[in-house]
């Protein structure tokens, strides 16, 4: 969706401050918003992708003026309410009325942490289809406007570009994120130059790069 | 967010703070309470990320490559499984990519979209990485990026910047400083410091470490 979190070439923002000797949490309870959210996603309800597309569907007003943490629990609050897990009453009085619905995988215990982590939730899946295109051709990014969830970047649309890798197929946000299933397409990086996105004022020495899936090219 | 919501959220409004320690211990205790989370599996969440997976991990991936052409070539072809030797792997790693910086490119990895980040090997994305001023600027601006990070590229250095916007994620391999011949391992991975693996940054110099 054409939503707050599609950044790449906004302005105003103004510089990148970092941060000296940056604490890795700057309260205790951005932790547990993150474990919270680890432990919940590891229940097996959703995916990463109908994660990231809870936190963006965020108003954009609200989006842009909430820390990360912030915009991680309001994510999580959503789809906790979606997945019915908890009930409007309970996450507003804080008390279970109910008993908990039975989750698709069980719940994550502390000896089961690291090996959960370990392992991961790798995205490559077999190839449903031989790969349309190869290191080294030229494509072109679609036009689309999908109110749903994608990861082709506004500034990444309808702009030439050349596969510079292909890894395999893999889980396709686009349809992962809406409980649509994984329907696996061919994952490419595509290499832009800096001026085919952003002009003549670029550098023509510079050039972005970006992980796209076959749906989102074409060839040219 | 950028510096300065942050600033103002964590100096100046004290008041929220607690509101936000709040709302999340009831969010918390209603998940316990229903059964869905365990505390004890909470606090290993933490523990891990707290202390034990950080760019400390990252920096022996560097040093190694460095040190040892046949690691360096393993961590071409394959960065996942190269990094996997290590010891690091898993959430946020799955599939990795090590992004070698040149005399004629330097590398620079931002996710415009949301926080994708090599959580094995970095740990946790700082502020600005997370912030919308890096996220929107890095991508149409990456050299003014590097210019307010002190970064000073070579004359003829293009610059490549890594949307992650899928789960590739990705390392930056920054180029060994002169003066490090001879140095072991667990001495190079002193000079590697995490902005240098993001591109927002360089390997220090032997001059810049304590003996």
């Amino acid at each position: 969706m054409n939503g707050a979190q599609d950044l790449g070439g906004m302005m105003g923002f103004g510089p990148v401050v970092p941060e000296a000797d940056e604490p890795v949490f700057h309260a205790p309870w951005e932790s547990r918003v993150l474990a919270v959210t680890l432990a919940m996603g590891a229940l097996g309800e959703w995916s990463i992708d109908a994660a990231r597309f809870s936190r963006e569907s965020l108003p954009p007003a609200q989006y842009l003026t909430s820390s990360y943490y912030r915009i991680w629990l309001a994510g999580l609050e959503k789809l906790l309410l979606a997945r019915d897990l908890v009930s409007a009453g309970e996450l507003e009085n804080g008390r279970p009325e109910a008993p908990a619905r039975p989750t698709a995988r069980p719940k994550l215990v502390a000896a089961r942490v690291a090996t959960t982590l370990a392992a991961g939730s790798p995205t490559a899946r077999p190839a449903p289809a031989p790969a349309r295109f190869a290191v080294g051709d030229r494509v072109m990014t679609k036009t689309i406007n999908p109110a749903g969830h994608t990861r082709l970047a506004r500034y990444l649309r309808h702009h030439a570009g050349e596969i510079v890798a292909v890894h395999g197929a893999h889980v396709f946000a686009d349809t992962s994120a809406h409980f649509r299933g994984e329907d696996p397409h061919w994952l490419y990086t595509v290499k832009f130059a800096a001026g085919e996105l952003w002009g003549p004022d670029a550098d023509p020495r510079d050039s972005v790069t970006a992980d796209l899936w076959e749906p989102y090219l074409d060839a040219v | 967010m950028g510096s300065h919501s942050h600033d103002h959220d964590h100096a100046t409004q004290g008041s929220e703070l607690d509101e936000m320690t709040l709302r999340v211990k009831a969010l918390e205790s209603l998940l316990v309470e229903k059964g869905y989370v365990e505390p004890a599996a909470l606090d290993a969440l933490i523990e891990t990320y707290q202390t034990r997976v950080g760019p400390r991990n990252g920096a022996r991936v560097v040093a190694k490559a460095w040190a040892d052409p046949a690691y360096c070539r393993r961590l071409r072809d394959d960065a996942t499984a190269a990094i996997a030797e290590l010891g690091y792997s898993g959430r946020q790693g799955e599939h990795m990519v090590a992004l070698e910086n040149t005399p004629d490119e330097h590398n620079m990895v931002v996710c415009t979209l949301c926080s994708c980040y090599p959580w094995p090997v970095l740990g946790l994305p700082p502020v600005w990485y997370k912030s919308p001023a890096y996220r929107s600027r890095a991508v149409i601006d990456p050299r003014g990026v590097l210019a307010e990070f002190g970064v000073t590229l070579g004359k003829d250095q293009a610059v490549r910047v890594w949307d992650s916007t899928a789960e590739i994620r990705y390392l930056v391999i920054p180029m060994r400083p002169a003066g490090s011949d001879g140095w072991s391992e667990d001495e190079l991975a002193r000079l590697v410091t995490r902005n240098s693996m993001i591109g927002t940054g360089l390997a220090l110099k032997p001059e810049e470490v304590e003996a």
